[in-house]
């Protein structure tokens, strides 16, 4: 009875959300920079499906990734070899996304994640880097002079033209951003959810009630790899240019702090994190040159004073006011 | 915020061949020089490696956390020294004392300040902190110095030695030495010295050591201070050929392969594991390719974290991985 109802809150408040997105362009749209805040959206979308994504491996199944980067990178130079070096549909891109990130994901699982804490952030670093080398070196990326990718064309419009102003492809973002959370939150939800849980709570304990730990470790990890590939295409045909600079390390530890701060172990927390650190550089820009100095202190104080993410500070917040003042 | 890698001993600072490149002088020498060159040039890394390595390992040690911020500690070591000779006059051996120190204070204030209240976190909370912290360091010098390279001289400038066939550049000679002397240091520190001991037992085991009166946050605090001192050796060592804000990072992360090829929490095998990546990635780049220099060292690490995560040498390091 009671989860049936707790159902319910959850998917009012999906749908709360997902009108709240797709409202959204038409309150920006009166404002003069409302281009603007649509792009920024438009990258916070293309970043909440990568850590969504991110937050199911490292929040539900407590492995740490410090590589993730290494799969978006795969999922959108595919998108720009298919549509560009081929000619060929982007579907086909994104299928290609998909499967790849699905095929290299399963195969490096089972060595990878037998490692555990420091020795798995050490091994995904490192995959994380050796990716970003190929991609700067290998002659179908373009190397470190970097690739054109085209827009967007799907069922017939294109989607990032000039005189749409970015609305088209913010729909489309948020669009596959929204079906990608709704199955995150199923997903954690089920009894898959449930054995990751279990997982990160004690592999011991889980592999003795029947948990097949190897097995689910290696599914939420091609997940997550394909969550982020996904994130690549998007952003590919977004960005209509990729270099390698942008499939490093520094992105790859740019979505793991969206993830801590907005709360690993909440597909909200991935959602709120990654919009706020989108968002967050657009901000500090009036800070100039002292950008990168405020963000490291953002980051250090949110993690020493808020170390569970906003999304569970503010839940823990809203729990006191409802229980009122504590009586002693 | 890795920008693009810097390559290592990156650019500025004369008298610095490019090994691999295609130039003629290069593909003249025949391949035994050429091989005994890329040694030369790995072992000199290699002692940067270890240092850095060292550094680490006692971190990770005293408080079981990997310090991302283990590079900024080289950059700020360089930054400081070339702040200390060119702005306030000092001879380079005052200022690299100095830049040391007061790297190593910069050190200690960043376990007060940001790791004590860590203490109990996860391990990814505290992977971030010190990405943070590094992240930090990175903007404050960036809004103090700028974006270009902070100089000193070459400790002694003049012609490069001939080692055999291989040309050695004096500062090689100077980075080497100073390395050496840092890890001998350390040594007499840790065997001869009553803090040396109590580190190596909080190391071992905390609760044990604070029963027989040791005071365990001060071997913390200790280890920190020496963690960024030694990072500071190697910045000082290296500051002839340059560094910036970002020059750190792809340090940070070699020192880090070289502790874990080494086993991870093991003094001997940091220095052992910097000497070995710095050789295998000279080889590797010189005789595959140098544009892949960052690739075969991670592959090196994944090799050796998938195959023997207790690190290459034959040590029981008694944690399960």
């Amino acid at each position: 009875m009671i989860g049936r109802i707790l159902e319910k809150i959850e998917r009012i408040h999906f749908l709360l959300f997902a009108l709240l997105i797709l409202a959204l362009p038409l309150v920006l749209g009166r404002f003069d920079a409302g281009d603007y805040y649509i792009s920024v959206l438009v990258l916070a979308g293309i970043n909440s499906i990568v850590v969504v994504g991110l937050n199911l491996l490292m929040g539900y199944a407590g492995q740490i990734s410090l590589g993730h980067a290494a799969f978006f990178g795969v999922g959108a130079y595919s998108s720009a070899i298919v549509t560009t070096n081929f000619g060929l549909s982007p579907l086909l891109g994104f299928a290609l996304s998909i499967g790849l990130n699905a095929v290299i994901a399963y195969f490096l699982a089972e060595p990878i994640l037998k490692l555990k804490g420091h020795y798995l952030a050490m091994a995904t670093l490192g995959m994380g880097m050796i990716f970003s080398a190929l991609f700067s070196n290998l002659p179908i990326t373009g190397g470190s002079e970097g690739i054109s990718v085209a827009k967007l064309h799907l069922l017939g419009y294109v989607m990032n033209s000039r005189d749409l102003k970015e609305i088209n492809y913010y729909y489309f973002t948020w669009i596959v951003t929204l079906v990608l959370v709704y199955l995150a939150l199923n997903l954690v939800d089920s009894r898959v959810g449930r054995a990751l849980r279990a997982i990160h709570s004690s592999e011991v304990a889980a592999h003795s009630i029947g948990v097949n730990i190897a097995h689910y470790k290696t599914q939420v990890f091609v997940l997550s790899a394909i969550y982020a590939g996904i994130g690549g295409s998007i952003f590919a045909h977004y960005s209509t240019f990729l270099c390698p600079p942008d499939f490093g390390l520094n992105y790859s530890i740019r979505l793991v702090t969206m993830g801590v701060i907005g709360g690993m172990s909440s597909i909200w927390g991935g959602l709120l994190g990654a919009s706020i650190l989108s968002m967050l550089p657009q901000f500090l820009d009036i800070f100039a040159e002292c950008d990168i100095l405020i963000y490291g202190l953002v980051l250090i104080l949110a993690i020493i004073f808020m170390p569970q993410g906003i999304s569970k500070a503010i839940g823990g917040c809203w729990k006191k006011i409802r229980q009122g003042p504590v009586i002693r | 915020m890795l920008k693009k890698p810097p390559s290592f001993f990156g650019k500025g600072g004369g008298g610095i061949f490019q090994i691999g490149s295609s130039n003629e002088s290069s593909k003249l020498m025949n391949f035994a020089d050429q091989l005994l060159q890329y040694l030369v040039n790995g072992i000199t890394n290699g002692g940067i490696y270890a240092l850095i390595a060292l550094g680490f390992t006692i971190i990770y040690k005293s408080t079981d956390i990997i310090n991302f911020a283990q590079g900024e500690f080289v950059m700020l070591g360089a930054v400081f020294m070339s702040t200390f000779y060119q702005h306030a006059h000092m001879n380079l051996a005052v200022s690299f004392g100095l830049a040391v120190l007061t790297v190593a204070i910069i050190g200690i204030l960043m376990e007060v300040l940001m790791i004590r209240p860590l203490q109990e976190s996860s391990v990814v909370t505290q992977i971030m902190a010190t990405i943070g912290a590094s992240i930090f360091f990175r903007g404050t010098v960036m809004v103090i110095w700028g974006r270009h390279d902070q100089f000193v001289p070459f400790f002694s400038p003049g012609e490069p030695y001939r080692f055999f066939s291989a040309i050695l550049d004096r500062q090689y000679v100077w980075i080497l030495a100073l390395a050496l002397l840092a890890m001998g240091g350390l040594h007499l520190f840790y065997e001869k010295t009553l803090y040396g001991k109590a580190m190596t037992a909080c190391a071992a085991n905390k609760k044990a050591s604070s029963l027989v009166g040791i005071n365990v946050q001060t071997m913390v605090v200790l280890s920190f201070g020496f963690s960024a001192a030694l990072g500071a050796i190697a910045g000082g060592a290296l500051a002839p050929f340059g560094m910036k804000y970002d020059t750190g990072v792809t340090y940070g992360l070699k020192g880090f392969c070289a502790a874990i090829v080494g086993g991870l929490g093991n003094n001997v095998g940091a220095i052992v594991g910097g000497f070995v990546l710095g050789v295998v990635e000279e080889l590797g780049a010189g005789l595959i390719s140098s544009s892949y220099k960052n690739a075969i060292s991670f592959c090196i690490l994944l090799a050796v974290l998938l195959m023997r995560p207790q690190g290459i040498l034959f040590i029981r390091s008694g944690e399960r991985v």
